[in-house]
């Protein structure tokens, strides 16, 4: 399979002011930045979710909780993805009981991947409330799952994908639409 | 490239990356015993047989609940009420265990090479829960990972292996695995346990005769059990043991400040190990049974889990 590069969605500007706005929409929304905490899915939702922490400290002052959840023990296709795909750790020091959590990730495609960061969170305890803030809204739900927070809404055919590029993962800063071909 | 593991039948087979994955992937389960709520849905639908040939509790009774927190079922096949016993062959007993479909199968039994046996006669993988004399290495990647967690690290560590090693498998498996890291072992007991065939199973394996040389200087000392049911030989009366061999506080001095005392259980206090050694703050008994859930559910989640070929990557 090979892939070749359509367009670009977001410059690295775009990423930025994106994510400036979903941070203030977090807390407008939230009435204040009590019980709020973010959750990153790994890998891309981790690094989105740090930045967005920072810029809430920027404006508000207030160091939101930050956490990293790992969905590989939660996935529905385990058995039909051949060879077990890697664990790695949550990394959530702070109990969510009551807390008002909000999940990052950069792309939201099937829903799965989310309703596998659901389950994962419910086995930690009982959150008052669980919302999402993603990049990247591509369609293609097999779930009901929305976006509470939103960067970008994109049409995608199936046979194309959205790459997230991140600095601190990927050395460069972009999305871009790549399609397969064969 | 790490090779995929289809059996874990001895540490002796394992490479070092494949020691340094395994342990690797048994830190998010150490994490996940921590959780308020012990259950995934991993593993369902999957069937991990317990063939128990030889009795066991504690090495069970971790499977069990190692498989039982991934979300598997269990079938049980235990020593004391098994067909072993009417005279049916080994082969027939897990054909016909392998007739219910598992998709794993988890072997303790009284004779050395058994699971390597079953491995090469089942189309499903099968994990050494302790064969004979010969290895058992969930306990051994169990004894690795609480070392690397005390320690920070396996390689090149002082390592004293004290008791019965010629009838220990775990001494075999700890061997094995903490060679493959350069760690300098010295093993310690009587005479007649301690042979110097030992000393040929991987490169940097000492033997001392007297406790104190042995321990002195060591990072990590694995006290064995006793063995007494494995015993034939007239052995030796146990005072005369606790004598030469028991780790005490005086002894136990004479090793690196920091050093850590392991022991893979049943513990007879007073009798291999003195209580305030047990239960003094280098001693690392409960962690290691608790690093034996993470050990295990890390390796039935790869072997029992998958299938063997590479992974699909996650396109979004």
């Amino acid at each position: 399979m090979r892939v070749v590069e359509k367009r670009q969605l977001l410059s690295a500007e775009e990423i930025d002011r994106t994510l400036q706005r979903l941070a203030h929409e977090i807390v407008e929304r939230s009435g204040g930045t009590k019980d709020l905490a973010l959750i990153g899915v790994r890998r891309r939702g981790v690094p989105l979710s740090e930045r967005l922490a920072k810029t809430i400290h920027g404006f508000a002052n207030v160091q939101v909780p930050v956490g990293t959840i790992d969905i590989t023990l939660y996935r529905d296709d385990l058995s039909t993805v051949g060879a077990q795909p890697i664990v790695h750790s949550n990394d959530i020091d702070f109990p969510v009981d009551g807390r008002d959590l909000v999940i990052v990730d950069d792309v939201l495609y099937t829903g799965r991947t989310i309703r596998a960061a659901m389950n994962g969170l419910f086995d930690l305890g009982r959150p008052k409330r669980i919302r999402l803030c993603v990049l990247i809204d591509r369609g293609h739900r097999e779930l009901p799952v929305e976006a509470s927070f939103l960067g970008r809404k994109v049409q995608t055919s199936d046979t194309e994908i959205v790459e997230v590029r991140l600095q601190e993962i990927d050395s460069e800063e972009r999305v871009m639409l790549v399609d397969r071909v064969d | 490239m790490l090779q995929r593991l289809e059996h874990l039948l001895g540490t002796e087979d394992l490479t070092r990356e494949q020691i340094s994955f395994i342990l690797d992937q048994a830190s998010p389960f150490q994490e996940f015993q921590k959780h308020p709520l012990k259950k995934l849905a991993t593993l369902r639908g999957k069937t991990v047989a317990l063939a128990f040939f030889e009795n066991s509790t504690r090495t069970r009774i971790s499977f069990a609940t190692a498989a039982a927190r991934l979300g598997a079922d269990t079938m049980n096949l235990q020593a004391e009420s098994s067909s072993l016993k009417k005279g049916e062959s080994l082969l027939d007993t897990v054909m016909t265990l392998e007739a219910m479909r598992p998709d794993g199968i988890v072997i303790r039994h009284p004779s050395s090479g058994a699971p390597k046996f079953v491995s090469e006669r089942l189309g499903i993988p099968v994990v050494n829960a302790g064969d004979g004399t010969h290895e058992h290495p969930t306990q051994a990647l169990l004894d690795a990972l609480t070392i690397r967690d005390r320690k920070g690290r396996l390689d090149g560590l002082n390592v004293t292996i004290l008791g019965d090693i010629l009838h220990s498998r775990v001494a075999r498996s700890n061997i094995y695995l903490l060679s493959r890291f350069g760690s300098k072992i010295t093993l310690c007991g009587p005479a007649m346990w301690v042979p110097r065939e030992f000393e040929s199973l991987a490169p940097n394996v000492r033997r001392a005769s007297r406790i104190e040389e042995a321990v002195k200087d060591a990072d990590v000392i694995i006290v064995l059990r006793v063995q007494t049911e494995r015993i034939h030989e007239p052995g030796m009366a146990a005072d005369e043991y606790i004598l030469g061999y028991q780790l005490t506080p005086t002894r136990l001095q004479l090793a690196r400040p920091d050093a850590i005392v392991l022991h893979p259980g049943p513990m007879i206090r007073g009798l291999e190990i003195d209580s305030t050694v047990a239960d003094g703050p280098q001693s690392c008994v409960l962690e290691q049974v608790t690093n034996g859930l993470a050990i295990r559910m890390a390796l039935l989640y790869h072997l029992v889990g998958g299938a063997a070929v590479e992974p699909a990557p996650a396109t979004k």
